[in-house]
């Protein structure tokens, strides 16, 4: 029984993880690091977490967990309340639709459909922040923040795998 | 998250159904959020400023390996500029000692004139200087979080300054962190004094680096290299403040380089003039009296 117990604890730890993984990289894309000293902005990390795990793991990483993570990307980045939550649930929804679509492809076709969900994901984050400001907000920025998720994803998305072969092969 | 047994006994099309509804629930929230952000600007602000203390300890542990290696990453780079670097401090040197005299003879000279005219000069400011703990890198919101709040005796619209001239201003004070609004965040509207010819106009962020003179009085000419300082009306910023210089005249506009690079921030200072300002509206009723002398954290 009491075996039993710590194994369940362990398992809910585990599968706390995708969330929790979310939720800090949130916290860790806002930390001032300059090694991108040409760039203004940083890759938005959490998007690539909701990305990945809607496409792993999607009983792991539930709705309710990408809103938080959404709406705590809002709060400390200064976006306007509820955008960047939006964002992540359609990320999230779009993946979710067409899981048939992503089961057993290769990375590379993982990393045009992470570039499609992107784009999708910038698209409606300046149409919400143009609509709330009334005004056509500059997209160069947004090209070059997407420009950089993009490219950054293939790192994040290694240390995911990692991280799912090493903790969450029981799902 | 893991899912109770019951849950999984629940036949699929109704947990189908029921986690659709629980996402379009979420969606309406979001979009709910959205618009109670634009009415009840005020909630929805003091919530950001509890969540924000909140993680602001988390921020303020990470944010100092980060620093450590912000700086590791500098002298390194700086190691390779060196010698250029050398002549060009020695080159400047020179210029420099020639403003030097200049500006003391002004000093001196503005001195007197003051002392001739009984002038009042403004009051004088308090500071608080705090650390960058958070620099979001978003591409439509230009804003820091500051490890200092209002414990340390931050107050919403002082002015943030560093020491190449203003940054931006304090948008939001929690308990233990404020956060910034950067003058190039499309919020952010300055009221400046332009060149010599001090015309006034309103520096607007864009989301660029480059933010634009707008609402200047007509006929009035502005030419590139003009200095762009703060000119203190509306009582939210003190004036004379320098923002930034002006790098471009088109018909498309007026664009402003401003002195203080985004990606350069480490420490803020915070000034405090005593200005009531516009900012200071009937719901905020904290105003900034009662302080107990400001907090010096420079390194």
């Amino acid at each position: 029984m009491r075996q039993s117990l710590w194994h369940r604890m362990d398992l809910l730890a585990r599968q706390l993880t995708p969330s929790m993984l979310t939720l800090a990289l949130v916290i860790i894309g806002v930390v001032p690091v300059r090694l991108l000293d040409f760039s203004t902005v940083v890759p938005l990390l959490p998007l690539m977490a909701v990305y990945h795990w809607a496409i792993f793991r999607p009983r792991l990483l539930p709705a309710y967990a990408v809103f938080l993570a959404g709406l705590l990307q809002d709060i400390l980045s200064g976006a306007p309340l509820g955008v960047n939550a939006l964002v992540f649930l359609v990320a999230y929804g779009v993946v979710l639709s067409q899981k048939k679509f992503f089961t057993g492809k290769s990375f590379l076709i993982l990393w045009l459909g992470f570039a499609l969900v992107a784009a999708l994901a910038a698209t409606l984050h300046w149409l919400a922040v143009s609509l709330l400001n009334a005004t056509l907000v500059e997209i160069r920025t947004a090209v070059w923040q997407y420009l950089l998720t993009v490219g950054f994803f293939p790192a994040v998305a290694w240390i995911f795998t990692r991280w799912q072969r090493a903790f969450l092969r029981l799902d | 998250m893991k899912r109770g047994p019951g849950t999984q006994r629940l036949s699929q099309p109704i947990r189908g159904l029921a986690s659709r509804f629980a996402y379009a629930g979420l969606v309406a929230v979001a979009i709910g959020l959205m618009v109670l952000g634009k009415i009840d600007v005020l909630m929805t602000d003091s919530f950001r400023a509890q969540v924000t203390d909140a993680v602001a300890p988390v921020l303020d542990a990470l944010s100092r390996p980060a620093e450590a290696m912000n700086r590791a990453v500098d002298q390194v780079r700086e190691l390779s500029q060196l010698r250029q670097e050398n002549a060009r401090l020695r080159d400047n040197q020179g210029r420099l000692l020639q403003w030097q005299t200049a500006a003391r003879n002004l000093e001196a000279e503005n001195k007197a004139l003051r002392e001739l005219l009984n002038f009042k000069t403004g009051p004088e400011p308090s500071f608080i200087t705090a650390r960058v703990i958070a620099d979001t890198g978003g591409a439509f919101a230009h804003s820091l979080i500051l490890n200092a709040g209002s414990r340390e005796g931050v107050v919403r619209g002082q002015a943030a300054v560093t020491g190449l001239g203003l940054a931006g201003r304090v948008a939001g004070v929690g308990a233990r962190s404020a956060r910034i609004l950067l003058v190039t965040d499309l919020n952010s509207r300055i009221p400046v004094v332009v060149g010599d010819t001090r015309t006034r106009a309103i520096m607007a962020g864009n989301n660029t680096n480059q933010p634009k003179l707008i609402h200047l009085p007509s006929g009035e000419s502005v030419q590139i290299g003009d200095r762009v300082v703060t000119s203190g009306h509306g009582g939210a910023l003190p004036p004379g403040l320098p923002v930034g210089q002006v790098t471009m005249v088109n018909e498309n506009g007026i664009k402003v380089r401003p002195f203080v690079e985004r990606t350069r921030l480490e420490f803020i200072r915070l000034l405090d003039f005593g200005l009531a300002g516009i900012l200071e509206g009937p719901t905020l009723r904290k105003a900034p009296k009662a302080r107990k002398g400001s907090r010096k954290r420079k390194p």
